[in-house]
């Protein structure tokens, strides 16, 4: 395997599970509601996941765990906010302390421990080719199902009656409440899919990107997924755009560290960090399409009878 | 119902944790004690929930007119690490300046330092309206590697046998212990009472305080009475900032006297916590932030007497929080039971 090869695959192992939690983090903002929680879920998943390969010792039951376990948490934001009509904000920041929490206290056990890694995808002849081979026949599932994820929210949003509705309430919960349609409901599935994709996510961490389980191993990933969102102006194919620029420039700091640039590991360790605020800044310069897109309802609590 | 809501959230908190005892197989009730109460029976244990108190409720007041003004900085443990960096310029950079002047003038700088970089969101948000949540959170990250780049490089005790922390503050540089013959505890306490009072005068008394609550309660009533939003954010980040400068440098001051790779278990986040259990309330801050000091408190304590984990504090803090803002629904709605053909839409006390 060629040097270009091994990077391009590293690139799509770090954006994939930005990508996935950046995915659903994205239908739930389209729906109006707020979740500052996906660093919080996402390490639900990893530590679930984990649990559940390690125990096992089967990576796929890792896989299911992760995913259940990121909408069990999302459950009880979505209870918060929607049933009992919280700040979201708080209770976003509620839930990625108490992931962090928990996590840690679930995964103690689980510290230094081998990991059970998702293999990667095989097909006899079609892995073999060069370049295209390993890229597109011969990654981790977890990859197939990020890209798959990005087609099927893009054509449920856009194409379907349901993507309408889903997107019509997060324009107006009021409006849309007053043609009959369950407001709650819907943010409530969209919740619990941003919290599942979320958990997928965390499970890409401790299954695929580095099979163990260490404390706060997210580093951030939720946040920056969070980021990912407002830089793609809440459009699915941006957020892969974005996923894998943000995915390249992480793995381009670990390379240069690596081959020992003469600049401090720090710094290069925060290189995605400030990419961050460099490209929200950028993107929110652009003040038209940012509201154009912004869902108008995005983060106010909606109570029925009013 | 304002006083009673957080009351009866810290009550679902505590129940919640006595379940989460008996999860890990520990007696519930005895667990609780050994964790909250056993930690405050001893006199040395009080002066160190004053220490851990002391961050908490400045942070916890400052980020009380951030979130009454609708400004969501949750970056305040970067603030903290700024400001305890620019404080130890003096004792770290220049140890040869002695004299009583000395710790003032390292106050001021902490102040300075959390206020600049708190300037750096607010200047994003109203110059090119970015997400103020995001940015202020990345800078943490930002600010926790320089503080570690720091400390393992240029200010390293050249004495300190290669361990990355920086030399020891003189005694002019440290804030003075307030009871030595009893514990640790310092003037810092104090402070952190003086300032979270002085900024409930501001909120409660002062046309500055009256601002943050319209801004925050109707920014549209705002704009009619002709107050600045842009100036307000910059007015809420940097006090927010100012309060996590002195937190950073009481800290690093008062209970460590150096500096080092981390200066912080999460106060900056905690103090999101505080903030929310005082009820965006600084009088309700400090009350708040001597109940989060407890739970690291019995987290220590919990870990030694009851050999569970001490990650057993941050899940206790995040149930406070969560249930505080739960039982926030008691003071916004008013119950009702509901009994509809289309339950639905009708779940819960909304």
């Amino acid at each position: 395997m060629g040097m270009t090869e091994a990077i391009l695959l590293t690139i799509a192992t770090a954006a994939t599970p930005l990508l996935i939690a950046a995915i659903g983090e994205l239908v739930v903002e389209r729906s109006g509601v707020l979740n500052l929680g996906v660093e919080g879920m996402m390490i639900m998943g990893a530590v679930g996941g984990f649990m559940a390969a390690n125990l096992t010792g089967n990576p796929w039951a890792g896989v299911l765990v992760a995913i259940v376990f990121g909408a069990l948490t999302s459950l009880a934001f979505a209870f918060l906010t929607l049933s009992l009509a919280a700040n979201q904000v708080a209770t976003g920041l509620a839930l990625t302390i108490l992931g962090l929490g928990l996590s840690g206290l679930l995964g103690e056990g689980f510290v230094g421990q081998a990991g059970v890694k998702l293999t990667n995808v095989n097909i006899p002849v079609l892995s073999d080719m060069p370049l295209v081979g390993p890229l597109v026949f011969g990654q981790d599932p977890i990859f197939y199902m990020s890209i798959a994820l990005v087609i099927g929210v893009s054509w449920f949003l856009f194409t379907t009656r349901a993507g309408l509705t889903l997107r019509s309430i997060g324009d107006n919960h009021i409006s849309a409440h007053a043609l009959g349609i369950p407001v709650l409901r819907y943010r409530y599935l969209a919740v619990m899919f941003g919290g599942a994709c979320a958990g997928l996510a965390g499970g890409h961490l401790s299954l695929v990107y580095t099979p163990q389980w260490v404390e706060n191993m997210s580093a951030g990933r939720g946040w920056i997924a969070l980021a990912l969102v407002v830089f793609a102006s809440w459009r699915p194919l941006r957020v892969l755009a974005g996923a894998y620029l943000f995915g390249a420039v992480s793995i381009g700091q670990l390379h240069a560290q690596a081959l020992g640039v003469g600049v401090p590991s720090q710094l290069l360790t925060a290189l995605p960090y400030v990419a961050t605020i460099v490209v929200l800044v950028l993107i929110s310069q652009n003040v038209r399409t940012t509201l154009i897109n912004t869902p108008a309802m995005l983060g106010r609590a909606f109570v029925p009878d009013r | 119902m304002t006083y009673l809501s957080p009351i009866i959230g810290l009550a679902l908190a505590l129940i919640a944790g006595a379940i989460m005892f008996s999860f890990l197989g520990k007696p519930p009730l005895g667990a609780l004690y050994a964790y909250f109460i056993e930690p405050v029976s001893e006199m040395w244990s009080v002066h160190e929930l004053l220490i851990k108190a002391a961050p908490l409720i400045l942070m916890g007041a400052g980020l009380c007119v951030c979130y009454q003004s609708n400004n969501w900085n949750i970056g305040a443990e970067g603030q903290m690490i700024m400001g305890g960096m620019a404080g130890s310029i003096l004792p770290v950079m220049f140890p040869q300046i002695a004299g009583p002047f000395v710790l003032p003038a390292m106050l001021i700088m902490g102040v300075l330092g959390g206020m600049a970089y708190a300037a750096i969101p607010a200047l994003l948000k109203t110059k090119f309206k970015t997400n103020e949540i995001l940015t202020s959170l990345m800078l943490v990250y930002i600010a926790q590697l320089f503080l570690d780049w720091t400390v393992r490089g240029a200010w390293r005790n050249p004495q300190g046998l290669n361990f990355p922390e920086t030399r020891r503050f003189d005694d002019f540089a440290r804030i003075a212990e307030m009871m030595p013959a009893d514990g640790r505890a310092n003037f810092g306490f104090v402070i952190a009472i003086v300032v979270a009072l002085a900024i409930w005068v501001m909120m409660a008394k002062s046309m500055k305080g009256f601002q943050v609550k319209v801004i925050g309660a109707s920014p549209k009533a705002a704009r009619f009475a002709g107050f600045d939003a842009k100036k307000m954010v910059f007015f809420a980040f940097l006090l927010a900032g100012a309060t996590a400068g002195l937190a950073g440098i009481v800290e690093v001051a008062g209970a460590s006297g150096q500096l080092r790779t981390t200066i912080s278990p999460g106060y900056g986040f905690t103090a999101i916590i505080v903030a929310f259990l005082g009820r965006l309330n600084p009088i309700g801050a400090i009350v708040a932030g001597l109940v989060l000091a407890l739970t690291f408190l019995g987290g220590e304590a919990a870990q030694i007497s009851l050999g569970v984990s001490d990650k057993v504090a941050r899940v206790f803090q995040g149930l406070i929080l969560f249930f505080v803002l739960a039982c926030d629904t008691l003071i916004l709605y008013r119950i009702r039971l509901v009994f509809s053909a289309k339950p639905a839409s009708q779940k819960g006390a909304a």
